[in-house]
């Protein structure tokens, strides 16, 4: 491996391209190839050359990030005047874009109004630079305090939940099985013994310090109590803090016995809680949940498919708590499923089981179909669609037959309803065009005539927004599944849904639903601003409206919801991109090029409101410390 | 002492001794002197004239060289009874003469050309293929003229690769014994026929060469293969300084005598000559007798820039004792007040029997004498300190493995990525912080808080006579817990207190180092003389005395009430990263991105030792408190161990993942703590470490160790920060670790 990155090393340098390219941005309108060759090596090697001093300052300024300010001292060293104006806190984002042939990496400039800028209070000054000491470690041992490292990393929690053998050292392996599973066992006798036993008791102690308690009963608190602000700051602390290992069989614990009580009780609003604290902790990508799945997941099926989970069936909105039950386990199922606990299959065959049977309740039966539906397009093909008759004649049963508890006639609305909603994308994609109703009617019996007409919809809404789509972002080679995906997701956004939840590729499902953290950009977002800005004929001016409010632009507004859905699908939209003209593109480009005279002042103004957004986010960042795990940032 | 200065180191000297290939004898530099003086526009006389160093042996070239300059200065008798003795044909010195300016005056020097030739002739083996004059105009930079034309020598660019591949195949099938020893030469010989390829312009052949055997070198040339694959063009190795390194000095090998001989009848018989005049010309091999050395032993010792270090360079006596510390009759009157407080009279005095007394009694043998360098007196409130320090030290918890220090960790808050350096007072109640923005900024860790003196007009006011006038002259109304210094206009990568806690030294990009009273909060003086950044500085630990060293590859010691530095230590290839004075400060260690660590001697600026084994440039140092080892930490994240007086490597600690910015012997040397980009404190049981070694004659005779691979066993703790690389460590007089790092979200 090593052989091929030198190889790579060797080879790399500029194509003659961007030579030519560069020249046209200042003037120079016919190069020879052979001088574009000779430029580039030169360019290449001397690019080369001050990226090595640079490092150099990186690495004496005690950083793994080079910055502008390393290339300008490099510069400095070899006695060439610096790049001014490049000064930035962060990465500089480098877009890339392509047409006539050509490919081009640049840096977007936005064109900003200096009377904003004026106009707009001054940000927060950074805040000064403060000391602040705490115990690394206390004779030998790391206490657990906000200020360290949370004591086990996932990897690590993992490693000890499913090989208990490899965490203790050798030698000690009679103990392990007690010590291992990390089942809270006090293990009094193991003080004095060896070294290395002691040093692993942080992994396995029992007690939570004092701070820990306190901690668990304010969020435990705030998670069930009345305050609907406290609450979001907690599952937000839970979401996101990273030593929250230690009380993870706590919460797990808290979050099914409270299932348990409040089920039998049918107090909907702390289920509905307790599900936000589970997505909460799911969230959390330092926590490794598998071992408390089989304390979590009964909790979350009873939210499904319980036959009561309110005290007024016919009033209250329980069914938005199944269906959030039911994204918690598709999200789950996705995460956690193996080949060893096979959840997935488990899950399916229960849910499938309880949908069978005759006698089942309407609020269990739209549990199971919910949870169902939510595993996939897959599922309801095989599960749901070859049971759309019999639930049709079921629900034309309470509809139309005689009179029974309006609470059945819900119930078989929202059955009917939620077939529809999901069963419609399903046959759009897999059946043939025509949608006849006879058809359908014949196909699905009772549920057939609705089904067409859903399905028609779909369709045509398919069609719609893939025209629109079209037009804001050019020419798009997009797979026909990615689309009906999104769409999907537009459809279903009514309830309190979070796009991430189903959307989000497995892998990514951890990290990204993360709204709230100021380090996570929208970076989809704001790429379709750029395709917009490249596609528009009087394109400055939508810059700057694209760019200041991304809702006021009509191509934004209809996407938000499904932005991260849509990230693969923007990938493919550079590279197709015809209508970026060779002009373009190449004005862009002058701000990646040395500062010539021309567009230093432009380049000037446009890094001018960088830095300044840039530091109120800092200041956030700060202020955002009232989590214990994030308390370090905070000057006290 | 101080009167090394004057006419070295005027403003002109200095920049020069950037580009001066500074490792290198007398004769190549004046070699280079002559070129400089001779500059002659003629491309014929540049290759003619240097043929001598392709092929001759270097004294040759100086010779040629002296009588050059000789006849320059028109002391032509001296020209001949030199050209007499030294046996040379009467033609070398003729048709000089009218040769002094160096401007058109093609045919004469033409004419050298040629005579240089003849000489050479007599001196060298023929050289395979023609030797094509290569043609260079305008040349700006002699002396790199002088050390590339030394590649104009050439065979067939084809079958570079023919002799590479022989000998590797030659190599591959020798003994086992023997392959790891000669695979030493692959690397110095890969770099030279690829310099020679890039300098004869044949582009693509080097690519290709570059491409087939680059692969083959051992992973940690892996930088500076980077380096060089950047360089396909003769152009670009001008200038360049890491290929300057490779040619000025000579890459050192260490081969035993059986490996060597067998080495050598294969060239011979093979008539290989291109990698017999590279082996002749660019490397030094270091031979010696008896058992060969294996594959570990050799990898433990190279990866430097210029190979191992000669036997002969670390042959030097080292005086690594420590100085015999001042007898300090403990001052009863001024000590009442505290004595009565604590009750301590009788037991002050016993600890200072158990601390100094030991070692005062018999002088250590290794110790240098008391005067060898010239120390400050103690002043008054230097014996307060030392009395402090004895107080404390008799409190100091006894560490080892299962006694393990705790850490309090200072964290940097809100430093946006922009902590560069940090330093802590020795009594650990002052920190001081170096940011990338060019302030300094100083905290007081305990209550008392920093007050400046009071301004001239108040200063007038106070009594001087009262006792307390050390109190009344500070500002009350100044007090606070941090002062920021601005002077500085680049980052500030170094930062040192001096010991009596009244000075504070920084040095930065901008090529300063700026000394600060710690009473005024104001810059008192700025060292020029670095004229690039300087990476970093430190204090003697006696004061007055402190080291800088930099991007320049030298490092200067000054004393603080000279403008001008007393000493230059050159001899680095590259930049000096990191320098630290021996505890009896008559030594100083510099890390550098060479990759090698060389002691200095105060008193003489020789370089006395030198110790290669990093893998990447040396980025912390630490000598233990006794002055017998060194500890050096390197962006390759291991720390390794030298026995300073045998002049050996005597442990290597793996564990880090990340560059070691920071090392620090506990009080009494028991323990090591690292600190280290990879946001951990790891601590050391570096007693074990130094108690393993085994020291039988031959491996101190040789300087062949085996190191065993017990870093695991060594390491006693790991500690974890969050996301906070660590970047200073401090013990303090009680062996509580103090550690410091800005957070880094």
């Amino acid at each position: 491996m090593a052989e091929e990155r030198r190889q790579k090393q060797c080879s790399v340098s500029l194509p003659t391209e961007s030579m030519k390219a560069m020249a046209e941005s200042v003037g120079v309108g016919q190069l020879q190839e052979e001088s574009c060759v000779a430029l580039s090596e030169e360019v290449s090697y001397r690019i080369k050359e001050i990226a090595q001093d640079a490092l150099k300052f990186m690495h004496h300024g005690k950083r793994r990030k080079l910055t502008t300010s390393d290339i300008d001292n490099a510069l400095k060293l070899k006695n060439v005047e610096p790049l001014y104006g490049f000064q930035s806190q962060e990465f500089i984002p480098f877009r890339f874009a392509s047409g006539g042939g050509r490919e081009l990496h640049f840096y977007e400039e936005k064109e900003v109004d200096l009377g904003d800028i004026i106009n707009t209070p001054l940000p927060r000054v950074p805040l000064d630079v403060s000391l602040k000491a705490h115990w690394l470690s206390i004779e030998g041992v790391q206490p657990s305090i906000p200020e360290n490292p949370p004591p086990a990393s996932k990897e690590q929690q993992k490693a000890e939940s499913t090989e208990p053998l490899k965490v203790v050292k050798p030698g000690q392996e009679e103990k392990c099985p007690v010590q291992g599973k990390g089942q809270n066992t006090p293990t009094p006798d193991n003080k004095g013994k060896e070294k290395g036993l002691i040093r692993l008791k942080p992994r396995s102690t029992h007690e939570l310090s004092v701070e820990q308690q306190l901690y668990y009963k304010e969020i435990t608190e705030a998670c069930v109590g009345s305050c609907e602000a406290k609450r979001a700051e907690a599952l937000q602390s839970i979401a996101t803090d990273p030593g929250l290992y230690q009380m993870l069989p706590r919460f797990s614990t808290f979050i099914s016995e409270g299932v348990r009580v409040n089920v039998v009780q049918n107090n909907l609003a702390l289920l509905i809680y307790l599900m936000r604290m589970v997505k909460a902790l799911m969230d959390n990508p330092t926590l490794y949940l598998e071992k408390y799945l089989h304390e979590l997941i009964p909790a979350v099926v009873t939210c499904i498919v319980s036959k009561q989970l309110c005290l007024r069936p016919d009033v209250d909105n329980h069914w938005a708590l199944r269906d959030f039950a039911a994204r918690l386990m598709a999200q789950s199922c996705k995460t956690f499923s193996t080949t060893t606990n096979n959840i997935q299959s488990r899950i399916t065959k229960t849910l499938t089981k309880s949908l069978l049977d005759d006698k089942t309740q309407w609020t269990t039966r739209y549990g199971s179909i919910a949870g169902l539906a939510e595993l996939g397009p897959d599922v309801i093909k095989t599960l749901i669609l070859p049971r759309l008759a019999v639930e049709g004649a079921r629900i034309k049963a309470v509809m139309e037959g005689p009179v029974v508890s309006n609470i059945d006639k819900i119930g078989a609305e929202h059955v009917q309803s939620l077939l529809l909603k999901h069963c419609a994308s399903v046959i759009a994609k897999i059946r043939p065009q025509p949608d006849l109703v006879e058809q359908y009617r014949t196909d699905y019996g009772y549920l057939g005539t609705m089904l067409c007409s859903h399905v028609m919809k779909a369709r045509t809404q398919a069609a719609l927004q893939a025209q629109q789509v079209n037009r804001t972002t050019l020419t798009i080679t997009q797979p026909r599944s990615t689309l009906s995906v999104s769409q999907s997701g537009l459809s279903g956004s009514s309830g309190p849904r979070t796009p991430s939840i189903i959307k989000v590729p497995s892998s990514l499902a951890l990290m990204s639903p993360r709204p709230g953290t100021p380090s996570q950009p929208s970076p989809p977002a704001t790429k379709y601003i750029v395709m917009g800005t490249s596609s528009g004929a009087a394109s400055t001016q939508q810059v700057i409206t694209l760019s200041s409010s991304q809702s006021a632009s009509p191509v934004t507004s209809t996407v938000p919801s499904a932005t991260s859905t849509l990230q693969p699908l923007v990938k493919l939209e550079p590279g197709s991109g015809p209508g970026l003209t060779a002009s373009r593109p190449l004005q862009k480009y002058i701000v990646v090029s040395l500062p010539s005279s021309a567009s230093s002042l432009e380049t000037k103004t446009s890094v001018l409101p960088t830095s300044i957004s840039s530091t109120p986010v800092d200041g956030v960042k700060m202020e955002r410390s009232d989590s214990p795990a994030a308390s370090t940032q905070s000057p006290h | 002492m101080a009167a090394v200065q004057g006419g070295m180191v005027d403003a002109k000297d200095e920049t020069d001794i950037k580009k001066e290939p500074t490792s290198d004898g007398f004769g190549n530099n004046h070699a280079n002197d002559a070129r400089v003086l001779t500059a002659s526009p003629g491309s014929s006389a540049a290759a003619g004239n240097n043929k001598p160093a392709a092929g001759a042996p270097e004294e040759q070239q100086t010779l040629l060289a002296v009588l050059q300059f000789l006849r320059k200065n028109k002391l032509s008798e001296s020209a001949e009874i030199l050209r007499r003795e030294a046996g040379l044909p009467e033609e070398v010195l003729n048709p000089k003469g009218s040769d002094s300016t160096g401007s058109g005056q093609g045919g004469s020097t033409e004419v050298d050309g040629e005579d240089a030739s003849s000489l050479l002739s007599r001196v060298t083996l023929p050289t395979p293929g023609g030797a094509k004059a290569p043609s260079k105009a305008g040349e700006d930079q002699p002396d790199v003229n002088v050390v590339l034309s030394a590649y104009s020598q050439q065979g067939d660019p084809t079958l570079y690769e023919v002799y590479y591949s022989g000998l590797k195949k030659f190599i591959e099938s020798v003994l086992d014994c023997h392959r790891a020893e000669l695979s030493q030469v692959f690397y110095p010989l890969f770099v030279h026929m690829y310099l020679e390829l890039v300098y004869n312009n044949h582009e693509s052949e080097a690519k290709a060469f570059f491409e087939k055997f680059s692969g083959d070198q051992e992973c940690y040339y892996e930088e500076d293969l980077r380096i060089l694959s950047s360089l396909t063009k003769k152009e670009h190795m001008r200038g360049n300084e890491t290929l300057l390194d490779f040619r000025t000095s000579k890459f050192v090998l260490r081969i035993s005598r059986d490996s060597y001989q067998l080495l050598k009848r294969h060239l011979q018989e093979r008539q290989n000559n291109q990698i017999w005049n590279i082996i002749q010309e660019h490397l030094y091999i270091d031979i010696f007798d008896g058992m060969l050395r294996s594959k570990s032993q050799i990898d433990a010792m190279s990866g430097s820039l210029a190979g191992e270090a000669k036997r002969e360079a670390n042959k030097a006596k080292v005086y690594y004792g420590l100085l015999k510390e001042p007898e300090i009759e403990l001052p009863l009157d001024d000590e009442d007040e505290e004595a009565d407080n604590e009750e301590g009279k009788p037991k002050k005095k016993k600890p200072k029997k158990d601390s100094t007394g030991s070692k005062s009694k018999k002088q250590d043998p290794n110790a240098p004498s008391q005067t060898r360098i010239p120390l400050p007196e103690l002043k008054d409130s230097d014996k307060l300190d030392k009395i402090m320090y004895l107080k404390e030290s008799t409190k100091r918890v006894r560490l080892g493995p299962d006694n393990l220090p705790s850490i309090c960790f200072y964290t940097f808050l809100n430093a946006y990525q922009g902590l560069t350096a940090v330093d802590m007072t020795d009594d650990s109640s002052l920190i001081a912080g170096g940011f990338a923005d060019s302030t300094v900024r100083v905290w007081s860790v305990t209550p008392k808080k920093l007050r400046k003196v009071k301004t001239a007009a108040d200063l007038n006011l106070i009594d001087k006579e009262s006792d307390d006038v050390l109190e009344r002259i500070m500002d009350d109304k100044t007090a606070s817990e941090s002062k920021c210094l601005h002077g500085h206009s680049g980052p500030v990568y170094g930062i040192s207190f001096s010991p009596d806690r009244n000075y504070v030294l920084s040095s930065s990009e901008d090529g300063t180092v700026r000394l600060w009273s710690l009473l005024t909060f104001t810059c008192l003086v700025g060292y020029k003389g670095h004229n690039y950044p300087v990476w970093d500085t430190q204090f003697s630990p006696y004061g007055y005395y402190f080291v800088s060293g930099g991007h320049d590859r030298v490092a200067r010691l000054w004393a603080t009430d000279h403008h001008q530095p007393l000493r230059i230590f050159a001899g680095h290839l590259a930049d000096v990263t990191c320098t630290r004075f021996h505890p009896n400060a008559n030594y100083v260690a510099t890390g550098s991105s060479d990759r090698t660590i060389r002691l200095w001697d105060v008193l003489t600026g020789n370089c006395v030792r030198i110790f290669t084994g990093h893998k990447g440039p040396i980025h912390a140092l630490a000598f233990s408190p006794n002055g017998k080892f060194l500890a050096s930490g390197a962006t390759d994240g291991r720390v390794l161990l030298w026995d300073i007086g045998h002049g050996l490597m005597v442990g290597e600690l793996k564990g880090h993942t990340d560059t070691i910015y920071s090392l620090r012997f506990s009080r009494d040397g028991e323990i090591l703590a690292s600190g280290s980009m990879d946001n951990t404190v790891r601590l050391w049981d570096a007693m074990k470490a130094f108690d393993d070694l085994e020291t039988d004659d031959f491996t101190a005779a040789t300087g062949h160790i085996h190191l065993q691979d017990n870093s695991q066993e060594l390491l006693l703790g790991t500690y974890m920060t969050k996301s906070t690389p660590v970047i200073h460590l401090h013990f303090t007089r009680r062996n509580l670790l103090l550690a410091a790092g800005a957070y880094n979200p």
